[in-house]
């Protein structure tokens, strides 16, 4: 979603995308004209008249797990994006049951929290844990 | 003839073409004096309907629509520009 008009994204798309991505993007390209929505998710830049490179993570409920918000000039990560998804859907599935520690990633194990492991997470999870 | 200036964004100067500029009407951003809140992860998302362009038609979308999947809403500064 950007302040740009639905024609600007289609010209945008179709000139320039579809060169990038195959077939073009294959999401809808929301028009937030004024940014009212961008407002409504604080991140609309008033002064500059653009959106912020904000970036929100819905569940199925509708309610925001995360997000993340950068000035113009440095891009998102998408490995990122989607490595926080599949931790919330972990997190939904087991209701909560399981927790995913820093540096999770998919496969990798996570931890229940209780209180049987207060003061008891040096046990199961180590520092070298976060990069291996 | 215009200069070849820097390009920025596009602001109104506090003033009627031919006059001078106002003192009062600054070009410095006033405070902000209402509080605003931030937006809160753990609650619901604002609910919103846009016009959009999705593949080759220019459609409605309503967030709330999508309800029951995962959504990722990623707002970006600007078509055609760099990153």
């Amino acid at each position: 979603m950007s302040v740009d008009s639905v024609f600007v994204h289609k010209m945008w798309n179709d000139n320039e995308l579809t060169k990038m991505v195959k077939g073009g993007i294959p999401y809808p390209m929301l028009s937030d004209g004024g940014g009212k929505v961008g407002t409504v998710f604080g991140i609309y830049d008033e002064g500059a008249g653009v959106e912020n490179r904000g970036r929100f993570i819905i569940d199925p409920d509708g309610v925001i797990q995360a997000y993340e918000v950068l000035t113009p000039p440095v891009g998102r990560r998408v490995a990122e994006t989607l490595r926080q998804i599949q931790a919330f859907q972990l997190v939904r599935q087991t209701k909560g049951a399981e927790a995913t520690p820093s540096g999770w990633q998919p496969g990798k194990p996570t931890l229940k929290p209780g209180p049987d492991l207060v003061g008891k997470v040096w046990e199961v999870w180590k520092t070298s844990m976060e990069s291996d | 003839m215009p200069e070849k200036a820097k390009v920025g964004c596009a602001r109104p100067t506090g003033g009627v073409v031919g006059q001078a500029e106002t003192p009062q009407e600054k070009q410095t951003p006033q405070t902000v004096q209402e509080v605003k809140k931030m937006i809160q992860v753990g609650k619901p998302a604002p609910d919103f309907v846009s016009p959009a362009y999705y593949k080759g038609e220019f459609v409605s979308v309503k967030l709330s629509e999508y309800l029951g999947k995962w959504v990722v809403l990623c707002f970006y500064p600007g078509d055609f520009t760099f990153v």
